[in-house]
């Protein structure tokens, strides 16, 4: 379909678009929408409304806060058996449907393929199920014989008032290995976000500092928030190991709950998915002074940067060589494929709204085939996210999200690592920046279109202004897209394709987008027939 | 091994379910939903559930699969969701304008206690409703039964809420669909045809969740029983229901409100189910079953007899929905085949008894189980204390497959790795064949995979 707007001078300005959007809502509803909606201008600083309740009957793309801790940040872990305390639902649709990889080695355990649920039934809700909870935890524990088990509520749990960390308690005196609890009811928060930061306390009070390990190697790293989709961790695993790096622990890709019970003897925390994991790096500094800073490697440059980022916080010549080495060689692969895909999807127009910080990494990637992004947005995201951190101390915390917990915490006096305080310091003088993320709209054009929480009628109108060329979202938006004769590639999955993180995942990627931008197969949408006069049958059956 | 924790050995238990042979009831209930023709569903409880239903749904289908949510907050929880299901109502008519808003509950607004039925009609109180348009409402608590109870609430609180009694009456006859593809809702369109029969399906999910690509997405596609023909409904002769746990609410309703009498049928799967489904549709309709039927049926048979031998006594487990295995197992035991392990996560005693009635004859050492622990890995642990020559079940499996070497062919809900079940029906004498052919081409493939280089056949 042709394009109707002119983009040689910039993005068209889209308030008549905004206008039109808010026009079908009630007037309350508009009101809430429009702040929610921002066209933006990196050159000043403009306010979003994120991280407030999902408008009833609006038909949201979110999910919930056990989506968020069970689904998101515990599930992709190998070895610890994840309980899910309530009806079958949760339990099922969390079953195996996020790609996450794990590769555990040979002989060890590995959890992730099967599904665990206390199955509640309604005398359950009526006498309440921690007699059940508890049988269920002896017999995962009789049959796996796992090192920890994580409990998760589910909406009915709150409400009964079933209490998890109580049975958690109980179970771990009586089975000896690590038990805990989380209470990710369903309704807690407005997202999946509330989710991730329950699951973030839990890791950090009940697994952090648990167990000590012996350095093994010069440059001491965890990467957080990075999930091992379609296997990225793999990717940045391997260019880690090339450079000297030492990994301790992924959150949550391909990890152990054994890598994250020492993570606190790394040297530096890499914070990726700043939304999901950004708690447990702050709680990390304060109580280990392990300083965190933003990475990352979606995209082949930004990835270039990440680790020089990582070697210039090291100051050691031999690593500082050894990632040049493997930034000029990678670099040199990821530029080939670049040039050839480059002329066959420059131009395009993509949008793109995902969960909580991949709808800002992509863009990297797309701007490095000069693919333009013209409307993009998070279901879940924060201010900060949107508008860089340092917001946060002006972010008011609305009634719906109070009750997530915020831990407080404290100095551990025997593993504090000051020689890291001082580094920092050291550093900070120099213009080094840790725990900084400058968000979205600041790397994002002027007139392009920031929307949290994008609905359907939304979603509808955006396709009709813009005719984008490519839609990046999830499976529910797909089908939806795909209809209008868009094609719409899911950043949540990949398509069950990638991986996209790193050098060979740039490459990976641009293959894919020369796959689905330069593709004929669109065209096929209209039957032959379609624009051909009519021919009235005469020797029909009926004639 | 995907599986490396499964053992053979097989511990009672009573708490703990690992690998489910179920999933909770909104999902049915929204499947059904979206087999009424302009209508949305609408999921009373928080949104996870709401998010996780549609992308199953979207998922098995490749299709849009729309839906809205109350979006509960921690609020609502403690307050009550009375006041966003209101604001729900008002925001999906005015900005996306469905003829009709099917309501289900979850876990959540039931163990509030949430009264379905008093908010929607505060709703109609308050003009929230437009002139011509309609909120049905089900409850459908995840803590009971399955998805499969979820869908006959539904289909149950469609025919109390618009089915109507005349006094005339109608020469049609109404058809239940337990929980099948939209392949299969038009197989049993066509077979009615055939028949020259007048009927009445609900729900009817075909070209609702196999729309062509054509450039315009439809938010209500052209498919879905009309309001108009559930209303019809109550004016019909008499009502095919198949399958109990699907149906079997629903057609004792409509018998009770209008006072249209039911048989209750199986899903016509296979040979026998098939067969007395017909005659079931040709009592009902007072029609004689036309010759192309008996052909068709014919067709089935001789390929039945045709490759006898590769099916004779092959050992074979499932997995799934009551309503579907009891005639899938009852078609193979007619082929001499062996279903030794059968397990459903959906309750309800009649379920083994049933099970075992079909299969005491000839699989005396078939082993049934339904309900509680009923799961998948249950029925893996039997498979590694004796193994089987074919799995049949959803896309669940396929890590049972893939650990233990076994044939395996997709069938049931989710199937989530294949496309086929949308576009070719399984109901039907010509769905027995495409069963058939299924089955055939997976035994085969392991064959021409296995056998040894001199004893490799060009034709079977």
């Amino acid at each position: 379909m042709p394009n109707k707007i002119d983009y040689t001078n910039g993005l068209p300005d889209p308030s008549k678009l905004k206008e039109e959007i808010l026009a079908k809502y009630p007037r309350k509803v508009a009101k809430k929408r429009s702040k929610g909606m921002v066209i933006n201008d990196p050159a000043q600083s403009q306010e979003i409304g994120a991280n407030i309740r999902t408008i009833p009957g609006i038909i949201t793309q979110r999910g919930c806060t056990y989506a968020g801790c069970k689904g998101v940040v515990l599930g992709p872990t190998s070895d610890i058996i994840n309980l899910v305390h309530g009806p079958i639902g949760c339990s099922f649709y969390a079953w195996l449907t996020r790609r996450n990889q794990t590769r555990p080695a040979e002989g060890e355990p590995n959890f992730m393929t099967y599904a665990f649920s206390t199955d509640m039934q309604d005398e359950n809700i009526v006498f309440g199920g921690e007699a059940k909870l508890k049988d269920a935890i002896r017999e995962a524990y009789d049959m796996f014989k796992p090192t920890s088990i994580g409990i998760f509520s589910t909406c009915p749990v709150g409400l009964i008032g079933d209490d998890v960390h109580a049975v958690a308690r109980d179970m771990k005196a009586e089975l000896g290995i690590n038990i805990f609890g989380f209470s990710c009811e369903g309704y807690r928060g407005v997202s999946q976000s509330a989710g991730h930061h329950i699951a973030n306390n839990g890791i950090f009070k009940h697994v952090v500092g648990n167990t000590e390990r012996e350095r093994t190697g010069k440059f001491q790293v965890n990467l957080m928030g990075e999930y091992n989709i379609g296997g990225d961790a793999f990717e940045i695993e391997r260019i880690f190991e090339e450079c000297g790096l030492t990994l301790l622990s992924t959150y949550s890709g391909n990890s152990t709950v054994e890598s994250f019970a020492y993570s606190h003897t790394a040297d530096l925390n890499m914070v990726m998915c700043h939304r999901s994991i950004n708690y447990i790096a702050e709680m990390m500094e304060e109580k280990y002074g392990i300083p965190w800073i933003k990475v990352n490697f979606i995209g082949a440059d930004s990835t270039a940067k990440s680790l020089r980022k990582i070697a210039d916080y090291f100051g050691d010549e031999e690593l500082s060589a050894k990632v040049e080495e493997v930034i000029e060689r990678e670099q040199l692969k990821v530029k080939a494929v670049a040039a050839a895909v480059k002329p066959k999807v420059e131009g395009k127009l993509a949008m793109m709204f995902v969960g909580g910080s991949r709808a800002h990494h992509y863009q990297d990637l797309f701007t490095e085939l000069g693919v333009r992004v013209v409307s993009a947005g998070y279901e879940f995201a924060h201010r900060d996210d949107y508008e860089g951190r340092e917001v946060i101390p002006n972010i008011k915390i609305d009634a719906d999200t109070r009750n997530i917990e915020d831990l407080v915490v404290s100095k551990d006096e025997e593993n504090f690592r000051d020689d890291l305080v001082a580094k920092k310091a050291e550093l900070e003088a120099k213009g080094y920046e840790f725990k900084e993320y400058k968000g979205m709209m600041p790397d994002m054009q002027k007139n392009s279109l920031v929307i949290d929480d994008v609905n359907h009628w939304e979603t509808e109108k955006l396709i009709e202004f813009y005719k984008p060329d490519l839609f990046c979202a999830g499976i529910k938006e797909k089908y939806v897209v795909q209809k209008y004769g868009v094609p719409l590639k899911q950043l949540h999955s990949y398509d069950y394709g990638g991986p996209y993180a790193a050098f060979g995942g740039a490459i990976n990627f641009y293959k894919e987008m020369e796959r689905m931008l330069a593709t004929d197969i669109w065209k096929l949408v209209d039957a032959p027939w379609k624009n051909e006069p009519e021919i009235v049958g005469s020797v029909t059956v009926d004639a | 091994m995907l599986l490396r924790h499964t053992t053979s050995e097989v511990k009672e238990r009573k708490a703990l379910t690992v690998n489910p042979a179920k999933t909770c009831q909104p999902v049915g209930a929204m499947y059904a939903a979206l087999g009424v023709h302009g209508c949305l569903p609408h999921s009373h409880g928080s949104q996870g559930c709401c998010s996780y239903h549609r992308s199953t749904l979207t998922r098995h289908y490749k299709e849009p699969v729309m839906a809205a949510t109350s979006s509960f907050t921690e609020g609502s929880s403690v307050f009550g969701g009375q006041a966003n299901l209101l604001q729900a109502i008002d925001n999906i008519f005015g900005i996306y304008d469905p003829d009709i808003i099917a309501v289900h509950s979850t876990c959540l607004s039931e163990t509030i206690g949430d009264d379905l039925g008093q908010i929607v009609k505060k709703a109609q109180d308050d003009g929230k409703i437009p002139e011509g348009k309609f909120v049905v409402q089900a409850s459908t608590p995840s803590y009971v039964g399955s998805h499969v109870t979820g869908y006959a609430n539904m289909l149950e609180a469609f025919v109390k809420y618009f089915s109507f009694k005349t006094d005339e009456k109608l020469r049609q006859v109404n058809m239940l669909s337990g929980w099948v593809e939209p392949s299969d809702m038009r197989e049993l369109k066509r077979i009615a045809g055939l028949m020259k029969l007048k009927t009445v399906l609900l729900p009817d999910t075909s070209d609702v969740l196999d729309t062509p690509m054509d450039g315009t997405y439809k938010m209500y596609p052209k498919g879905g029983t009309t309001r108009e023909e559930i209303v019809s409904m109550g004016d019909s002769m008499k009502t095919v229901a198949m399958g109990e746990w699907a149906t079997k609410s629903a057609a004792v309703a409509l018998d009770n409100k209008c006072k249209v009498p039911f048989e209750l049928t199986d899903v016509p799967i296979g040979l026998k189910a098939t067969d007395r489904f017909i005659q079931a549709l040709s009592t009902a309709g007072k029609v004689s079953i036309p010759e192309c039927i008996a052909e068709e049926r014919g067709k089935l048979v001789d390929v039945i007899t045709d490759m006898h031998q590769y099916l004779y006594g092959k050992r074979v487990a499932l997995w799934g929905d009551p309503d579907t295995l009891l005639p899938m197992i009852e078609f193979l035991v007619d082929m001499d085949m062996k279903p030794v392990y059968v397990v459903s996560g959906t309750p309800g005693k009649k379920f083994s008894a049933r099970a075992m009635e079909i299969l005491e004859a000839k699989v005396p050492e078939a082993k049934v189980r339904n309900g509680a622990s009923a799961d998948m890995f249950l029925m893996h642990q039997w498979i590694k204390e004796e193994p089987v020559d074919l799995l049949i079940g959803n896309t669940y499996g396929k890590y049972i497959a893939r650990d233990e070497g076994i044939p395996f062919v997709r069938s049931g809900f989710p199937i989530i790795d294949r496309i086929g079940h949308s576009y070719f029906p399984t109901v039907g004498y010509l769905g027995g064949i495409r069963i058939l052919e299924r089955m055939l081409s997976a035994i085969m493939d392991k064959i021409d995979a296995t056998s040894p280089e001199e004893s490799f056949e060009l034709t079977m």
